[in-house]
């Protein structure tokens, strides 16, 4: 955009130093976790004298800690289990609805995404509790899934909205029925945004902390309460050793989806 | 036409499971608040709650600090997202989507290893004031987490991806002809940036802040680690009001009076931005 002023080094040179600063502040206090997680010492020394795997010792070592990553990936998969079809199912409803009901539809299922997670969080706590469900899996499980809905009807949306109707209708007249036009044609032409919507799903449920911190106790407290809890009461390194897996587990992800599943779009 | 109309009924049928669980764990969860913020302690229909909340001190300072946290965050999303999102715009949709990567990371980071990463930045003894103290910037170490700072911090650090998404998609549609039109009449880069590039970017920068918005007023991990106890916005309030008082009906009379804020901040920007369309169309 910007190759007409090809000459005007000193501004670019600034923009570029400005840009690279703000990136840098991002990707800050991610790098700094991962050589704290590898420290052999109790205190948070930088850089670490000595180096070990004891912090991720005591992640694996510690039954607290392993029931929490547990409760956690089951949570994430049945949430993308169910937030994905469910998705899939509302986006190819919604693009074949008037553009009115579509709007409605769309500003419906979207609403939790802009509702702040402490109202979500304390109203589903009161609903919970009238079920005599507080606590429960399934309890956080509802949490998540609304969550994850508006996340991946957002990322299916375009995929559906580029399907060719026209497509349905020959297979309509060769005697299909719905049932079999859905799996049958739609669903593999949406196969890579079916994938991105269950990774974006997988990684909602997972990193969703406010709705665990008061839907989700005792032997159900994901990952994240822990860390929460664990964060306001003392510095634990342990967390370091989880925030290290964590983040090898988002790049692996991110750099997935940036070059496999964004270069077959284009 | 039965035809037509059965199809029709099928097509909603496929969008009811979603709308039944949102209905069930979102929608009836926030009319549950509603109903809540209506009774007291003892169980009895009253409007005390609010009664009890709006001449009170405590929720007049949250609301305070609730704006001054979102607007300051908004201020310096803007400072630091503008650049970038030029810089990004102004090279080619590979190189820019590959610099991407650096965004996205942080992006989908656990909220949690990010406090964590900024605790450990910013404490006493961190990284940060090791720095200070070292190169004479500072001989004491600086407060700069467990206050108001610390959780500024966090929050822009939380903004900045989300702020500068939607601003760099409106820079990278502005019509490079245009540029090249500024500058082949002369305009100085800065001026191209100010009078050009800038006034048509507005419509991505309402997106950012509106987002920025939505997100921050109802913000609680970052304040809950990073404002160490001092930070009280309306929504650590609430999270107070429960665990010290068990007071529900007070806690939903909070909760409203936050959706409400965020509502109405919201729908303000949303009409700023239609306004702008039209000032466009008209022009």
């Amino acid at each position: 955009m910007l190759d007409a002023y090809r000459d005007s080094i000193g501004a670019k040179l600034l923009l570029w130093g400005v840009s690279s600063l703000v990136l840098a502040f991002l990707m800050l206090p991610t790098l700094i976790v991962v050589p704290l997680s590898f420290s052999a010492s109790d205190l948070l020394e930088f850089p670490p004298r000595h180096w070990s795997l004891r912090w991720y010792e005591s992640f694996f070592a510690s039954p607290a800690w392993m029931a929490a990553l547990s409760t956690s990936l089951r949570l994430a998969i049945l949430t993308a289990l169910i937030a994905v079809p469910v998705a899939f199912m509302a986006a190819i409803g919604m693009d074949r609805l008037g553009f009115r009901v579509k709007a409605g539809i769309y500003g419906f299922i979207l609403s939790p995404a802009v509702t702040p997670g402490i109202l979500l969080a304390i109203g589903l706590f009161m609903v919970l509790a009238k079920l005599g469900l507080v606590g429960t899996f399934s309890g956080v499980l509802v949490g998540h899934v609304v969550l994850a809905i508006p996340v991946c009807v957002v990322v299916l949306n375009p995929a559906i909205a580029r399907f060719d109707w026209q497509q349905a209708l020959a297979a309509q007249s060769l005697g299909a029925g719905w049932a079999r036009i859905i799996v049958g044609i739609i669903l593999p032409q949406v196969g890579t945004s079916l994938v991105a919507a269950g990774l974006m799903a997988l990684l909602t449920s997972l990193d969703e902390a406010v709705i665990s911190i008061f839907v989700a106790n005792g032997a159900n407290a994901t990952l994240p309460k822990l860390m929460f809890i664990s964060l306001r009461d003392e510095i634990d390194p342990t967390i370091a050793a989880i925030s290290t897996l964590w983040i090898t587990l988002v790049t692996v992800l991110v750099i997935f989806i940036n070059t496999r599943l964004n270069d077959n779009h284009t | 036409m039965s035809e037509a109309s059965g199809e029709r009924r099928l097509f909603i049928l496929l969008a009811c499971p979603a709308i039944v669980l949102t209905g069930f764990g979102a929608i009836l969860p926030i009319v549950w608040i509603i109903r809540q913020s209506f009774f007291d302690k003892a169980g009895e229909l009253t409007i005390a709650n609010y009664g009890r909340l709006l001449t009170s001190d405590l929720t007049w300072s949250a609301f305070g600090t609730t704006l001054s946290l979102s607007v300051m965050t908004l201020a310096i999303c803007t400072i630091l997202g503008i650049p970038l999102s030029l810089a990004l715009a102004s090279v080619s949709r590979k190189t820019a989507g590959r610099l991407m990567i650096l965004l996205l990371l942080p992006l989908w980071t656990s909220i949690l290893v990010r406090t964590y990463g900024w605790v450990v930045l910013l404490r006493r003894d961190g990284l940060i004031n090791s720095f200070f103290v070292a190169t004479g910037l500072s001989d004491q170490p600086v407060p700069l987490v467990y206050n108001f700072t610390g959780a500024l911090i966090g929050m822009v650090h939380y903004m900045l991806p989300l702020f500068v998404l939607p601003v760099y998609a409106a820079m990278r549609d502005i019509d490079g002809n245009i540029v090249r039109a500024a500058a082949s009449l002369g305009a100085s880069f800065w001026k191209c940036v100010r009078t050009v590039i800038l006034p048509l970017s507005t419509g991505g920068v309402i997106s950012g802040a509106t987002v920025v918005f939505v997100y921050t007023l109802g913000f609680f991990i970052t304040p809950a680690v990073l404002g160490g106890g001092k930070v009280n916005p309306i929504s650590i309030r609430i999270e107070r009001t429960l665990s010290t008082f068990q007071d529900w009906g007070e806690a939903s009379a909070l909760g409203l009076l936050l959706l409400i804020l965020v509502m109405l901040i919201g729908a303000m920007l949303v009409s700023v931005r239609r306004l702008l369309r039209l000032g466009v169309r008209n022009a």
